[in-house]
C-alpha cells in the first residue's frame, strides 16, 4: 500500500507535545501553590506512618518505573524505521537469560513491596490498639442518614457531626450505623478510612499530635446526603479537651431515644449539635436491633 | 385489574423533567431519522436478511462496533455532565443537578462504559478477528453468538428504557453496593432496571464466552497447536476462559438481588439476618475478574501490533503466553482488594495485598518482553503503534498507582478517592480503550476494505493522550487532597475547585479526540477508493487474518490454511502463496431469527419485572422458551456453498476490487487533513444549498 507522501514531522509534533505537558505540570504546580494535600500534611500518628509507607512504596516503585519507561521509548526511538544504522534482526527471539531477567525483576521488585507491606499491615491495622503511655478513650460513632453521631461513653455527652479529642491521646472510635447504608469514615489528616455498618462494630484507632481542627467526612456513598454528611474533627491540648467537656455538659439538649430517634429521620447538610447527656444504652441497644431475630423492629420504624 | 395489566406504571412514570424528556425526544428523533433512511432507501429487508439475522462473526462484530461506538458517546455526554457538576457545584453554588440525579449519571456512566461500551468493543473484535486469526470458517455455535449479540442489545436498550418509564437510573455507584441498592434506601425502580440490563447483557456474555471457548479450542486450522495460535487469540482464550467461570457469580448475585428487591427476602439487607458484606464480596469476586476480562484481548491486540510494526517475532512467544495466563489465574484471587476497609484482618487484607502484588508480575513481565520485541525491531509508528506508545505511558503510571493501592495502609487513605477514580481511569482508558482503538485502526482495513487516515488519526491519538492526561492528573492531586469520589458538592474552602475546572478542560480535549475520531472515518470513507487494500495485506502481516482478502467473504477461508509455525501468514508469504486454488464445498450455517426473538421476550420479561407486571412475565418467559424449543427442533441450520459457485464468487470479487480501484477519488491524493476535510464539507453543503438538491430527497 501506498505510503502518504506527506511528512507528519514526528519530532516536531513530540516536541510540541512534551512543552505542552511541561506547561500542564506547571499550571498543575501553580493551582496547588497553597494548597494543602491532606495526604502530605498529616496531624496523626497513623496518618504520619501512612504517609511515610506511601513515600517508601511510591520510591521502590518510581525505582523500577522511570528506567523502564525510559528504556522503552528509548528502545522504540533506537529502532525507528527511519535510523537505517540500527540492527535489524527479524527473526531473533530472547535468549534465556533476558526471559529470565523477564520474570526476575517484577519478582524481585514485588518481593521487596511485599517485605515492607506485610509487617505494616499488620502494624497499622485499624483494630490495633496504639501503644502509648495515656489511657486510650474510646468514642463511640454511629452513621446515620446522613451526619455522624459521635458517643462519650466514659464522659457521658454526644455531638452530631462535630468530634473533639484530645491530642497524643490514643483515641478508639468504635463504628457502626443506624438505618443507614454503608458509611466510611474517614478523617484524612489523622488516618485512613474505615466502614461504619448496621449491626456490626468497626474499630479505628487513630491518634491526633497537634492541635487543629481537620475535615471529616464519609467516603463511601450512602444515598442522596452523601456530599454533606461532613464533619469537623478537633484535635486540642488535654487541658482544652477536658474544659469542652466541662461546657458541654451545660448544653440544653440531652440525648435521650426521642431526641435520637428524631435524629435517625434522614436529613442533610446538618449544622453540628453538642448533648450534655446520652442514654447509656443507646449503643448497645443498637447491636440488638440488629442482631437478627430483632430485626423487624427496625423495617417497621422505616416504613 | 389495573395493577395486573400496568403493574406499578402510572402517568408519572412518563417524562416530566428536563432530562428524561430530553432523553425520550433525543430517542425519538434519532429512531425516526432512523426509520425515514431506511424506509426511503427500501432497505428494511436488506437490513434483516443481511445482518440482524445473520450468524456471520463478521456482521456481528460490526454490529457490536456500532453499538458501542453509539454507547461510548452516550457515556461519554455523561462523564462531561459530571465534570460541569463538579466544576461548578462548590460553596454556596450547588451546580444544575441534585445530588440524586448526579448519583445516577455515574451509576449510568460507569455501568455503560464497562458493559456496553468495553464489552462491546472486545466481543466486536474477538468475533470479527478470532475465527479469521485461527483460520475457521465460521464458529462453533454460530447460534448462541447471534442469541449473545442480541441479548447484549437487548441490556443496551433496557439501560436506556428509564429516560421515557420511570425517570430514574440507580443511583447507587455502578456496582449497586447493598445495603444501599435495597428497597429501604433505593425504592424506586433505577435499581430494578440497573439488575435488568446487566442480567440480560450478562447471560448474553456467558453464552458468547462459552462459544468462543468451544470454537477457540476446536476449531483452529490444522497444524495449528495452541504453541502456535497468535497472541490477540491466546489473550481472547484467557478472557473468554475468565467469563465463564465469573459471569455465571454475577448472574447470581444479581437473582439475589432480585429476590431481595421483588420478593422481600434478605440476602442483604440490614435485618432479619441479611448480609450486605457478602454483597460486597460477590459482586468483586465478578467485577475484579472483569477488568481483566476487558483487559487480556488489549494485552493481545497490542501483542500482535508491537511485533507487527516492529516487523519482528514476538521476543519470547511463551513469556508473552505466560503473562496473559498468569494474569487470568491470579485474577480470581485478589478481589478483596477492593475494600480493605471494610475491616478484614490484617492476615487477610495482608494475604489479599500479597496477591495482588503477584499479579502485577505477569502484567510487568509483558512490559519486558514488549521491549525485548522492539530491540532490534525495524519500528513503524503508523496510528496502531502510536495507540501502543500512548498505552505505555499510561499504563505504567496507573500501574503503579495500582500497586500502591494493594498495600492496605495506604488503601486506607487513597480508598473511595479520586485518586483511586483516576488510577482506573487510566487502566480502564488507557489500557482497555486504547488497546480497542489500536486494534480498530490495525484491523479497519480488514473490516472495511480500506484503510482509516492516518493524519486525522493521528490528531485524535493526540486529542485523547493529552485529553486524558488533563482530565486525570487534577483527580490524582485531588485524591491527595482528600477529596472522595461521587461528590456532587463540596465546601469552597476545600480548594478542590480549580482541579475540577482543570479536569473538565481535559474532558472537552478528549472530547475533541472523539469528535476527530468521528472525522477520520468520514474523510476516509470519502477516500476510500485511494486507502483501499487490495493485497488483503497492508501492514505486511504475520498471522492468517492478512491471508484472506479485505474484505473477506462470509465463509473467510475459500481453502483452510495448513499451518506449519507460529507466524503462519508470514512464513507462507516466505513460501510463496498458492497461485492456483482448489475450490470445495464449504458448509455454512443458515441466518436465524431466533436469537432476536429470545431477546425481545427476555427484554418483555425484565420490563415486567421492574414494573411488577405479571402478564408480561409471564408471556416473557412463555416466548423465551417456546423459541429455544423451537429452535432446538430446527434441524435444517446449515447450508452448502458448492465448489463451482465459491469458484463464481471468487471469480466476482477479484473483479469487482479491480473495477474500484478504476475509479476515481475524491479530493486530494494523500490522506486528507481537517483543512481538506472542512472545505470538501462546506462545498457539499453549498452545493445543496445552490442546487436545492433537497428537492430530490
Amino acid at each position: 500500500m501506498a505510503k502518504p507522501k506527506h511528512k507528519l514531522g514526528m519530532g516536531k509534533t513530540v516536541g510540541l507535545i512534551l512543552a505542552g505537558l511541561v506547561c500542564f505540570v506547571l499550571v498543575n504546580a501553580a493551582l496547588l501553590h497553597g494548597t494543602n494535600l491532606a495526604l502530605f500534611s498529616p496531624q496523626g500518628y497513623i496518618a504520619g506512618e501512612e504517609h511515610r509507607l506511601m513515600l517508601y512504596t511510591v520510591f521502590i516503585l518510581l525505582d523500577i518505573g522511570i528506567p523502564t519507561l525510559i528504556l522503552f521509548y528509548f528502545v522504540a526511538w533506537k529502532y525507528r524505521e527511519t535510523n537505517k544504522k540500527a540492527e535489524h534482526t527479524p527473526n531473533e527471539s530472547s535468549g534465556k537469560s533476558l526471559v529470565f531477567l523477564t520474570w526476575a525483576i517484577p519478582f524481585a521488585i514485588m518481593g521487596l513491596l511485599a517485605a515492607v507491606m506485610w509487617p505494616a499491615t499488620h502494624r497499622l491495622a485499624p483494630r490495633q490498639a496504639l501503644i502509648s503511655d495515656v489511657k486510650p478513650m474510646t468514642i463511640e460513632v454511629i452513621a446515620m442518614r446522613w451526619k455522624w453521631l459521635f458517643i462519650y461513653p466514659e464522659q457521658n455527652i454526644a455531638a452530631v457531626n462535630f468530634v473533639q479529642i484530645p491530642t497524643d491521646t490514643p483515641v478508639q472510635f468504635v463504628l457502626t450505623a443506624d438505618e443507614t447504608p454503608m458509611s466510611s469514615f474517614w478523617i484524612p489528616k489523622l488516618g485512613g478510612q474505615l466502614y461504619a455498618m448496621t449491626g456490626h462494630q468497626n474499630l479505628l484507632n487513630l491518634m491526633a499530635t497537634s492541635p487543629g481542627d481537620y475535615p471529616g467526612r464519609t467516603a463511601e456513598i450512602n444515598g442522596s446526603g452523601f456530599a454533606g454528611m461532613t464533619f469537623t474533627a478537633r484535635a486540642s491540648t488535654t487541658d482544652d479537651f477536658n474544659s469542652w467537656v466541662q461546657d458541654t455538659r451545660l448544653a440544653s439538649d440531652v440525648l435521650d431515644s426521642s431526641t435520637y430517634n428524631k435524629l435517625l429521620k434522614p436529613s442533610e447538610n446538618m449544622p453540628s449539635t453538642v448533648y450534655a447527656r446520652t442514654d447509656p444504652n443507646l449503643y448497645n441497644n443498637l447491636l440488638v436491633k440488629y442482631s437478627g431475630t430483632h430485626g423487624g423492629h427496625a423495617e417497621t420504624a422505616t416504613e | 385489574m389495573k395493577e395486573f395489566l400496568i403493574g406499578r406504571l402510572n402517568l408519572e412514570a412518563l417524562p416530566h423533567e428536563w432530562f428524561t424528556i430530553g432523553g425520550t425526544a433525543a430517542f425519538f428523533a434519532m429512531a425516526l431519522l432512523a426509520v425515514t433512511v431506511i424506509t426511503r432507501m427500501k432497505r428494511w429487508k436488506w437490513l434483516w436478511n443481511e445482518w440482524f439475522t445473520s450468524v456471520d462473526p463478521k456482521k456481528i462484530g460490526i454490529m457490536y462496533f456500532l453499538v458501542s461506538g453509539f454507547m461510548l458517546l452516550r457515556g461519554g455526554l455523561d462523564a462531561l455532565m459530571m465534570w460541569l457538576q463538579q466544576s461548578l457545584s462548590s460553596g454556596s453554588s450547588h451546580g444544575y443537578l441534585s445530588a440524586n440525579h448526579y448519583q445516577q449519571i455515574f451509576t449510568a456512566h460507569g455501568n455503560i462504559m464497562v458493559f456496553f461500551v468495553a464489552m462491546g468493543f472486545v466481543f466486536g473484535l474477538i468475533n470479527y478477528i478470532v475465527p479469521l486469526q485461527i483460520g475457521a470458517r465460521d464458529l462453533a455455535s454460530p447460534f448462541l453468538n447471534t442469541l449473545g449479540f442480541w441479548l447484549f442489545v437487548a441490556g443496551v436498550i433496557m439501560i436506556n428504557t428509564f429516560f421515557v418509564f420511570g425517570g430514574q437510573y440507580a443511583a447507587t455507584g455502578w456496582l449497586a453496593v447493598a445495603p444501599l441498592s435495597g428497597t429501604q434506601f433505593s425504592p424506586g425502580v433505577g435499581v430494578d432496571y440497573w439488575i435488568w440490563s446487566l442480567q440480560i447483557s450478562g447471560i448474553g456474555t456467558t453464552l458468547g464466552a462459552i462459544n468462543f471457548i468451544m470454537t477457540i479450542l476446536k476449531m483452529r486450522a490444522p497444524g495449528m497447536s495452541l504453541r502456535k495460535m497468535p497472541l490477540f487469540t491466546w489473550g481472547s482464550l484467557c478472557s473468554m476462559v475468565m467469563a465463564v467461570t465469573v459471569f455465571p457469580l454475577l448472574t447470581m448475585t444479581l437473582f439475589l438481588m432480585f429476590f431481595d428487591r421483588y420478593f422481600g427476602a434478605h440476602f442483604f439487607t440490614t435485618t432479619l439476618g441479611g448480609n450486605a458484606m457478602m454483597y460486597t464480596n460477590l459482586i468483586w469476586m465478578w467485577g475484579h475478574p472483569e477488568v481483566y476480562i476487558l483487559m487480556l484481548p488489549s494485552f493481545g491486540v497490542f501483542s500482535e501490533i508491537v511485533s507487527t510494526f516492529s516487523r519482528k517475532a514476538t521476543a519470547s512467544y511463551w513469556t508473552n503466553v505466560g503473562g496473559m495466563t498468569g494474569v487470568s489465574a491470579f485474577a480470581l484471587s485478589v478481589w478483596l482488594h477492593h475494600f480493605f476497609t471494610m475491616g478484614s484482618s490484617a492476615d487477610v487484607n495482608a494475604f489479599f495485598g500479597l496477591m495482588t502484588m503477584i499479579i502485577a508480575i505477569p502484567t510487568s513481565v509483558l512490559f519486558f518482553n514488549w521491549i525485548a520485541t522492539m530491540y532490534k525491531g525495524k519500528i513503524k509508528f503508523d496510528t496502531p503503534m502510536l495507540w501502543f506508545l500512548g498505552f505505555v505511558a499510561l499504563f505504567a503510571v496507573g500501574g503503579m498507582a495500582g500497586v500502591m493501592m494493594a498495600v492496605p495502609p495506604i488503601d486506607f487513605q487513597l480508598h473511595n478517592s479520586l485518586f483511586l477514580v483516576a488510577h482506573f481511569h487510566t487502566m480502564v482508558v488507557g489500557g482497555v480503550l486504547f488497546g480497542i482503538f489500536a486494534g480498530l485502526s490495525y484491523w479497519f482495513p480488514k473490516i472495511a476494505g480500506f484503510r482509516l487516515n492516518e493524519r486525522i488519526g493521528k490528531y485524535a491519538f493526540w486529542c485523547w493522550t493529552v485529553g486524558f492526561i488533563m482530565a486525570f492528573t487534577p483527580l490524582y492531586i485531588l485524591g491527595f487532597m482528600g477529596a472522595t469520589r461521587r461528590l456532587d458538592h463540596y465546601d469552597a474552602s476545600t480548594g478542590f475547585r480549580p482541579f475540577f475546572i482543570m479536569a473538565l478542560l481535559g474532558g472537552i480535549v478528549i472530547m475533541a479526540g472523539v469528535l476527530l475520531q468521528i472525522v477520520q472515518i468520514i474523510a476516509s470513507v470519502m477516500q476510500r477508493r485511494r486507502l483501499a487494500d487490495p493485497t488483503g495485506d497492508p501492514w505486511g502481516g504475520r498471522t492468517l487474518e492478512w491471508a484472506v482478502p479485505s474484505t473477506p467473504p462470509s465463509y473467510n477461508f475459500t481453502i483452510i490454511p495448513e499451518v506449519t509455525s507460529r507466524d503462519a501468514f508470514l512464513e507462507m508469504k516466505k513460501q510463496g502463496l498458492p497461485t492456483k486454488k482448489v475450490f470445495e464445498d464449504i458448509h455454512m450455517p443458515r441466518n436465524t431469527s431466533s436469537g432476536i426473538y429470545i431477546s425481545g421476550f427476555a427484554y418483555l420479561l425484565g420490563f415486567g419485572f421492574v414494573w411488577h407486571i405479571v402478564w408480561l412475565i409471564i408471556l416473557g418467559v412463555l416466548g423465551i422458551l417456546t423459541c429455544l424449543i423451537k429452535r432446538t427442533f430446527n434441524e435444517d441450520t446449515e447450508f452448502t456453498i458448492t465448489a463451482a459457485e465459491v469458484e463464481d464468487m471468487e471469480e466476482k470479487r477479484i473483479k469487482k476490487a479491480h473495477a474500484s480501484r478504476a475509479g476515481k477519488d475524491l479530493g486530494t491524493d494523500e490522506d486528507m487533513g481537517l483543512k481538506e476535510f472542512i472545505i470538501i464539507v462546506i462545498k457539499w453543503a453549498l452545493d445543496i444549498v445552490k442546487n436545492k438538491r433537497w428537492k430530490k430527497w
